[in-house]
């Protein structure tokens, strides 16, 4: 019997009022029912191997049942909302969401000091906050590098990048093996670094130039591992699974610093490298380039005969993401000064896809803000630390269904018409 | 007169299937030419083959050099340029811009954006002139702006400016795939069913914006189309497909009485 024949008959026989709240109430009791008997296993019987025992735990059978039933009431209201919004949407096109805020604000004369206010407040923060609260902001706004070139490519050029992390690869231990070789500076290594790893974006984009979706993920995902595999078996030129250590933090017009000091200075290079990403993605976005990206997305076919070059666009679009990732590589083996290969497992591309996807894909804003939440987050919350992939994931099922554009969904331009032609 | 559009012997075998096969086709300056056939006669799979979507398997295709293509000068024989075989994007800068049979607009961007788009082949902004917004940027970003609106007020849809593409009503996204095609500055535009799913009333006035672009634009149109009245009152010229084939070319008043074209659309008759 299907839930709505259910609904109808018990509200004919028992009233709409009454008959609804029973309606719930079976509703609820099946999820419970069903959910005792998933987790009874794991959450009932445990056994103990070495007594040869086992113990019942009975108790948190009725946790679960509770939770069950509170939870799916809580979801159908939660689903009934949303489907209630999006109908009242359709209606007035006119209820007030965050993007909608966000975008009135960027009209408004009010753009440019609540930007700098913002940046401000990133300057101050080492000021005030311990030396471990600015190294995590320090990781925090490196991996804001990382989501929104990695917004490049997939939020934007609509490519499933699934081996990003090979570019963060290239521009980490180029400047760490730079650095350690030939006693290269930082300064001079942060754009050698962001050089290679975009002509290393350059070479991987010819021979993918022809896939798209399923197929391009899987290749970045295998060209990811290759390029990880590779350093950690080739011991004499990168150092084999102990990596490359001793990496100098960047100089500053020959200053000596304390621990300290260090960690400030990357801090402000970091934020600066930081701002500097938004800013040209900012431009870039709503360029010739940037919409003619939107466009691949879109619609290859239709992109192909409006006259524009797709293999050209997916190659500047892949190279150029690939070029943050080099900047963010630089960064991070100069704050951390140890660099090995499993910092760069295929997780760290799996996040840096996270951000994006909770973010909103192509939204500036909402990837930043994804990639600071998600990671400061679970770093601030240490001591629930075995449940950060937890949390992860439940928040990216409930954003996929509640949320599906991400936290700040992109708005459009409106362009106005210029007065002076 | 002057042919803006000449292919000879167009094949395209897709292994042992004969889509296109030997199919020869003029068009001339300022002409509206239609192309019709039953469903499955290959007419989409010559449009692909003109723009550069599919590579030929053999035959010539001709469009007059740029030099040619002015108002004032008449161009002739030898002054052409073969194009068959060329990437799409760069037949689309030669000045051959198309439609879809199902409409393919950039859904989630306006529809301003989406003509914007067209003219990207028109501009030369790149990634150094955006990042570093440089006057030339500035000054093509701000004619860009102008230049669409003014293609969508040609058009009729300059209300929907800052609306998404998938939310316009069926005929207006329709029209948004001509003012698309249109902001590529073509001097030949490929319409494959241009009033499909159109109601009567809306054929009308699809009719009617074809002749004013034709004429306003100094725009040759070469049109793929099911509905006969709309075919018949606007085509000079009409070729007929099936199976690969042309079956006949004439005026639609020839067409309309050539025994293969009736056989081909309503079967043979079969003495009883």
């Amino acid at each position: 019997m299907n839930t709505k024949k259910l609904y109808n008959y018990i509200t004919g026989r028992f009233g709409e009022k009454f008959g609804k709240i029973i309606y719930e109430f079976i509703l609820s009791t099946t999820v419970s029912v069903w959910f005792m008997f998933l987790t009874f296993p794991i959450m009932v019987v445990k056994v103990n191997t070495i007594e040869q025992t086992i113990i019942w735990r009975w108790k948190n059978l009725i946790y679960v049942a509770l939770a069950a039933f509170f939870l799916s009431f809580l979801w159908r209201k939660a689903l009934a909302y949303k489907a209630l919004k999006a109908k009242k949407d359709e209606g007035t096109k006119k209820s007030f969401s965050l993007s909608e805020g966000i975008y009135s604000l960027t009209e408004s004369k009010f753009y440019f000091p609540s930007l700098g206010a913002l940046v401000l407040i990133f300057a101050t923060i080492p000021l005030f906050s311990s030396l471990y609260q600015t190294t995590v902001l320090s990781t925090a706004l490196i991996y804001v590098m990382l989501g929104l070139g990695l917004n490049i490519v997939v939020g934007l050029g609509g490519l499933l990048n699934l081996g990003y992390v090979a570019f963060y690869i290239v521009g980490a231990y180029s400047y760490a093996m730079l650095n350690t070789h030939f006693g290269l500076s930082f300064w001079i290594a942060l754009p050698i670094g962001a050089l290679l790893s975009t002509l290393f974006g350059i070479l991987l984009a010819f021979p993918i130039l022809r896939l798209r979706g399923d197929y391009l993920a899987i290749v970045t995902l295998a060209f990811a591992e290759i390029t990880r595999l590779v350093l950690q078996n080739e011991g004499d030129i990168f150092g084999g699974p102990s990596g490359i250590n001793n990496i100098a933090a960047p100089s500053f017009f020959g200053l000596q610093f304390g621990l300290s000091g260090k960690t400030i200075l990357m801090y402000y290079i970091i934020l600066i490298m930081t701002v500097f990403t938004i800013f040209v993605i900012f431009r870039l976005e709503n360029s010739r380039i940037g919409r003619a990206w939107q466009a691949l997305r879109e619609d290859e076919i239709a992109t192909k005969s409006m006259g524009i070059n797709v293999p050209l666009t997916k190659l500047t679009s892949f190279a150029l993401g690939a070029t943050w990732a080099g900047f963010a590589g630089v960064l991070f083996s100069a704050k951390t000064a140890f660099i090995n290969p499993d910092s760069f497992t295929i997780w760290e591309s799996v996040i840096i896809l996270c951000f994006v996807v909770l973010g909103g894909m192509g939204s500036i804003l909402g990837v930043s803000l994804a990639a600071l939440i998600l990671y400061i987050l679970p770093e601030s919350l240490r001591a629930f630390a075995q449940y950060r992939m937890l949390v992860y994931g439940i928040s990216l099922v409930l954003m996929m269904i509640f949320r599906q554009g991400g936290i700040i969904d992109v708005k459009r331009k409106h362009y106005k018409l210029p007065d002076n032609i | 007169m002057t042919h803006v559009l000449e292919v000879n012997n167009l094949s395209k075998h897709f292994g042992g299937l004969k889509a296109v096969d030997d199919v020869s086709l003029k068009v001339e300056r300022n002409q509206i030419v239609a192309l019709i056939g039953p469903n499955g006669a290959g007419k989409t799979t010559f449009f692909n083959c003109v723009t550069g979507m599919y590579k030929p398997t053999s035959g010539e295709i001709f469009i007059p050099s740029e030099a040619y293509r002015d108002k004032n000068i008449t161009g002739e024989g030898h002054r052409t340029k073969a194009i068959q075989g060329l990437n799409p994007h760069v037949i689309t800068e030669c000045g051959i811009a198309r439609t879809f049979q199902n409409i393919r607009l950039f859904q989630n961007m306006t529809v301003l954006e989406n003509i914007m788009i067209g003219r990207h082949c028109r501009l030369s902004t790149g990634i150094i002139g955006a990042i570093f917004r440089t006057k030339k940027s500035r000054l093509e970003e701000s004619e860009l702006v102008h230049d669409s609106h003014e293609i969508l007020k040609k058009i009729g849809l300059e209300k929907y400016a800052n609306e998404f593409a998938k939310n316009l009503p069926y005929g207006a996204q329709r029209k948004l795939e001509i003012a698309r095609a249109l902001a590529t500055d073509p001097f030949l535009l490929l319409l494959d069913e241009p009033a499909a799913g159109m109601n009567p009333q809306e054929t009308k006035e699809l009719d009617g914006l074809i002749v004013r672009l034709r004429d306003s634009e100094d725009l040759s149109i070469l049109l793929i189309e099911h509905d006969m009245n709309l075919v018949m009152s606007l085509a000079e010229n009409i070729y007929v497909m099936d199976y690969g084939k042309l079956i006949a070319q004439g005026t639609p008043q020839q067409i309309k009485s050539d025994k293969k074209v009736i056989e081909a659309y309503l079967g043979e008759e079969i003495d009883a």
